[in-house]
């Protein structure tokens, strides 16, 4: 793995208050990272040291092997994206794409090229010589990746760009910035609090939390097999039900019933004591499936969510709330009985004391 | 109901712009008369040229002329000065935060509270040794430096509303101190500066104390000149010449409410909500 971007022992603090703490980081060159965490994780300070926005105070930060901790942030060959898209309101689309070329004292010629050349890109070019206030939410947003475009940098640092756009609007830039990462093939940082646009985006994804990175991975594995309680609560809608019990060897008992967990793949040696066993809403079986499943529950329907493609159900469970997700075509009504039924290998387990997977 | 109220003060206000009006368009005789409400019988101007270029102050004897353009010279280099330094200051304050600044803003802004009096005899001692004692320049420069705390806030708090991202935008794309600065937020702030413009001439122009402490006869500004016209003992009072004078004085600040009253209003607003 080409490394493109390393951050050694990153702290970062202010005052009293450690923002970022001995954060290590590696990204590979044209790799699409996404930092996802909850509102002040740290992540958008993260991104905000990676651009050299923030002096941090301590660590090191390297960017296409050189070590550019104290570099300007314009010397860093980095293009950032903004949530509020920061375009220059006085200038016209143009002038907001040459500025930073004018700065660096790129020449007139090649400045028009270039701009023309990312206008074609993002298909801006009829906006060209407007202001930014007669530009919609989606038309800014592409001018704002295409100020970062022009520069010819190696990283593209994207800090929440799709927050302030309506849904549909937002799923179909996520889409173009997909496209334009398989086409440019650029190092991209992502920070978002959007699942779905991590998933959907990241080459990997590390999630955030408490200025920590609690788990690096694919988004693969970190739907499936993720590395702590909080990350499994995190990822995922409705959230992961857990069951509160005991493991000794294959079998967990809870107040719901004794669950065999054989086909589990344990992360290390199974110890044994009390343990979380989580399994996703999708992950849980009804019907003919229920009946054939390794784990059997009888569940009482509490509440029901058409989502038209899919029927989220709220059932209880010998006290406890279990959240199923149907096939949207399934007629059912709260108050009926719901067999339902999952197989180990697609549930978690967690150690109840240090929340890690098991 | 609104408008009766509004009639009545507006009549309040303006009754003594029109006498002074009247009066100063009177001749001395029609005066004597007494009756200050009447208008004149018989306009005259030459109240007004008596008072621009007659009226006596001590031994000169050239009007008010002299003053009014001590005042420009004062006006000018001290308007540009203060809003140029506290602009930057300003700026500088919001965006570019140095460690120990927000202490720095903190006692800049307590010298907007200092009284004036105690700093007048130390500002003496200090104009007397930089050699400006009695000049107009001394006078720029205490101008400038009073207008510091006000100005800078002003500045501050409008830079400080503009969207952070923006300056992080401008850093990232190799605009330094000054590019950002006379790029990004000049361009931004129009509304803010024609506020500091209006507080300056407005403030300036109608100093008095400031003028009559640190200038002499030759050079004292409008304000100063026309308290010496207006309160001089000896002789008749030329009631007539002294409103024409006191208008003359007070036509500057006026032009310029009436020139950028719209745009004062919009910076005001502008300060106070973002956007």
């Amino acid at each position: 793995m080409d490394t493109n971007i390393a951050i050694k022992n990153l702290d970062l603090s202010f005052g009293a208050i450690n923002v970022l703490q001995d954060l290590n980081l590696d990204v590979a060159k044209g790799e699409f990272l996404v930092l996802l965490g909850s509102s002040g994780c740290g992540k958008s300070t993260l991104l905000n040291c990676i651009a050299g926005l923030l002096d941090v105070t301590d660590g090191q930060i390297h960017i296409g092997g050189r070590n550019v901790t104290w570099e300007e942030p314009s010397n860093r060959g980095i293009g950032m994206v903004f949530q509020s898209y920061a375009l220059y309101p006085q200038m016209t689309v143009e002038g907001n794409l040459s500025f930073g070329l004018k700065n660096a004292g790129v020449s007139r010629e090649q400045i028009t090229d270039k701009v023309a050349q990312a206008a074609k890109t993002l298909q801006i070019e009829p906006l060209l010589k407007r202001k930014p206030r007669a530009l919609s939410g989606g038309q800014r947003q592409r001018v704002a990746i295409g100020r970062a475009l022009v520069r010819d940098v190696e990283v593209f640092l994207f800090d929440e760009p799709l927050s302030n756009l309506d849904a549909k609007l937002r799923a179909e830039l996520r889409v173009e910035i997909k496209q334009l990462h398989q086409t440019l093939g650029n190092t991209m940082i992502y920070v978002t609090h959007d699942q779905i646009e991590a998933m959907t985006l990241a080459d990997r994804i590390a999630i955030m939390k408490g200025g920590k990175i609690l788990q690096l991975d694919t988004p693969n594995q970190i739907y499936n097999r993720p590395a702590n309680k909080y990350v499994a609560e995190f990822i995922g809608s409705p959230t992961m039900n857990f069951f509160d019990g005991t493991l000794s060897g294959t079998a967990f008992s809870c107040p719901q019933g004794d669950f065999s967990v054989e086909g589990y793949e344990f992360a290390a040696t199974p110890s044994a004591g009390a343990t979380l066993l989580g399994i996703r809403p999708e992950h849980i079986l009804t019907g003919d499936q229920a009946a054939s499943a390794q784990v059997r529950l009888l569940a009482t329907v509490d509440l029901v969510e058409p989502l038209g493609s899919d029927t989220l159900v709220r059932c209880d469970v010998a006290g406890q709330s279990v959240w199923a997700r149907l096939d949207g075509q399934t007629p059912i009504e709260p108050g009926a009985d719901l067999p339902l039924g999952f197989n180990a290998n697609l549930v978690n387990l967690f150690s109840k004391t240090s929340e890690n997977r098991l | 109901m609104l408008y009766g109220t509004l009639l009545v003060v507006s009549l309040y206000y303006l009754l003594p712009l029109y006498v002074m009006v009247v009066t100063s368009l009177k001749g001395m005789p029609e005066i004597r008369l007494g009756n200050i409400f009447s208008p004149p019988v018989e306009v005259t101007l030459e109240p007004w040229v008596k008072a621009w270029a007659e009226a006596c102050t001590g031994i000169n004897c050239d009007g008010l002329s002299r003053g009014f353009w001590n005042s420009v010279q004062i006006l000018i280099p001290s308007v540009i000065l203060s809003i140029a330094v506290a602009s930057v200051n300003g700026y500088a304050l919001a965006n570019w935060k140095f460690r120990g600044s927000e202490l720095f803003f903190t006692i800049l802004i307590i010298g907007a509270f200092i009284p004036y009096q105690t700093m007048l005899y130390p500002l003496v001692i200090i104009l007397r040794e930089i050699g400006l004692m009695g000049k107009l320049g001394g006078l720029v420069l205490v101008h400038t430096v009073f207008g510091m705390p006000i100005l800078t806030l002003l500045f501050r708090n409008y830079f400080a509303a503009i969207p952070e991202e923006l300056f992080k935008a401008a850093r990232i794309d190799g605009a330094g101190f000054w590019g950002i600065y006379f790029r990004i937020m000049l361009p931004m702030s129009l509304p803010i500066f024609v506020v500091a413009i209006i507080l300056q001439v407005t403030g300036i122009w109608n100093d008095f104390l400031f003028g009559v402490i640190y200038t002499k006869p030759d050079t004292y500004p409008m304000t100063v000149q026309l308290n010496n016209i207006v309160n001089s003992v000896q002789g008749i009072k030329e009631y007539n010449v002294n409103m024409a004078a006191t208008l003359l004085t007070g036509l500057v600040p006026l032009i310029i409410y009436f020139v950028s009253g719209k745009l004062f209003v919009r910076g005001i607003a502008a300060g106070a909500v973002k956007g």
